[in-house]
């Protein structure tokens, strides 16, 4: 099912129970447009990444079986690299493809885009499936750590200082 | 051990009596009895939903042997509400650069 929220209210966030995350928005822009800002990477480094960290290595080969591969600088010289091999190649229209973090081969997901487009703007809804609800939990609670090495120790502390306070 | 996850706040949080008893809990502390008389349930089922609700750390029970009191506990629900508000701020940062990014390509077309 297709989730379209209003225009201005920017990104909607749910974790229903069980492994997923969904991700809806909508874009003021035809979905070919938006499709290619998601898998060009000349666009994709325009805007991908958020809380100081930017794409500097991109590589796409879309096409189903074909590989990608990302890597982000973050503050303080962090690096996080990340990649997985895309599944279902439908433009404009739908993606599916694995993604997993360097070093957290545990922590791989199912990543299903889905593009619709009605009088010019666009609705993308985005599934994120992981192996199991702790994981997809520690990602929800950490995103700027999502998949790196460290998630679990990072988890441990938050846990013990909102329990422990 | 503690195996609070948001699962067990948003499946805590998924049943209307357990809403129901949360609410009541926000005007104060309440024991078992008392949080029965609204409901057409037993003590045994509120009961019940009372240990799902403690489980998920949404409630405690007071040390008092004969009331054992109900408290409503806020904070496993704020925390996971804060989760959800940070995953989604961290990512509405980037697809605000891409309304940008698309704003830029319209009028590159148009021109």
């Amino acid at each position: 099912m297709t989730a379209w929220p209003p225009r201005g209210a920017g990104l909607v966030v749910s974790a229903p129970p069980g492994t997923e995350i969904l991700l809806s928005r909508t874009f003021d822009a035809p979905r070919r447009r938006v499709f290619d800002a998601f898998t060009r990477p000349a666009l994709l480094k325009q805007w991908h990444g958020a809380r100081g960290w930017t794409l500097v290595v991109c590589e796409i080969d879309l096409r189903p079986g074909g590989t990608w591969r990302f890597v982000s600088h973050g503050p303080g010289g962090a690096e996080m690299g990340y990649g997985g091999v895309f599944l279902e190649v439908d433009a404009p229209a739908r993606l599916v493809q694995s993604e997993i973090r360097d070093g957290w081969e545990a922590g791989e997901a199912l990543v299903t885009t889905a593009f619709d487009e009605r009088d010019g703007r666009t609705a993308m809804n985005i599934t994120v499936r992981y192996p199991t609800r702790e994981i997809r939990d520690s990602v929800l609670r950490s995103p700027m750590r999502r998949g790196a090495g460290q998630s679990y120790d990072r988890l441990d502390d938050l846990l013990s200082k909102g329990h422990h306070p | 051990m503690d195996t609070s996850t948001l699962d067990t706040t948003f499946a805590a949080l998924a049943d209307p009596t357990r809403r129901a008893i949360l609410t009541r809990l926000t005007q104060g502390d309440a024991s078992v009895g008392e949080l029965s008389a609204p409901f057409a349930m037993s003590q045994p089922a509120v009961s019940k939903h009372l240990r799902v609700l403690e489980r998920a750390g949404l409630v405690s029970r007071g040390r008092d042997a004969q009331r054992r009191p109900c408290r409503l506990e806020a904070r496993p629900l704020r925390e996971a509400l804060d989760w959800l508000a940070d995953f989604r701020q961290y990512w509405e940062e980037s697809y605000q650069r891409l309304d940008e990014l698309l704003a830029r390509l319209e009028e590159q077309e148009d021109s």
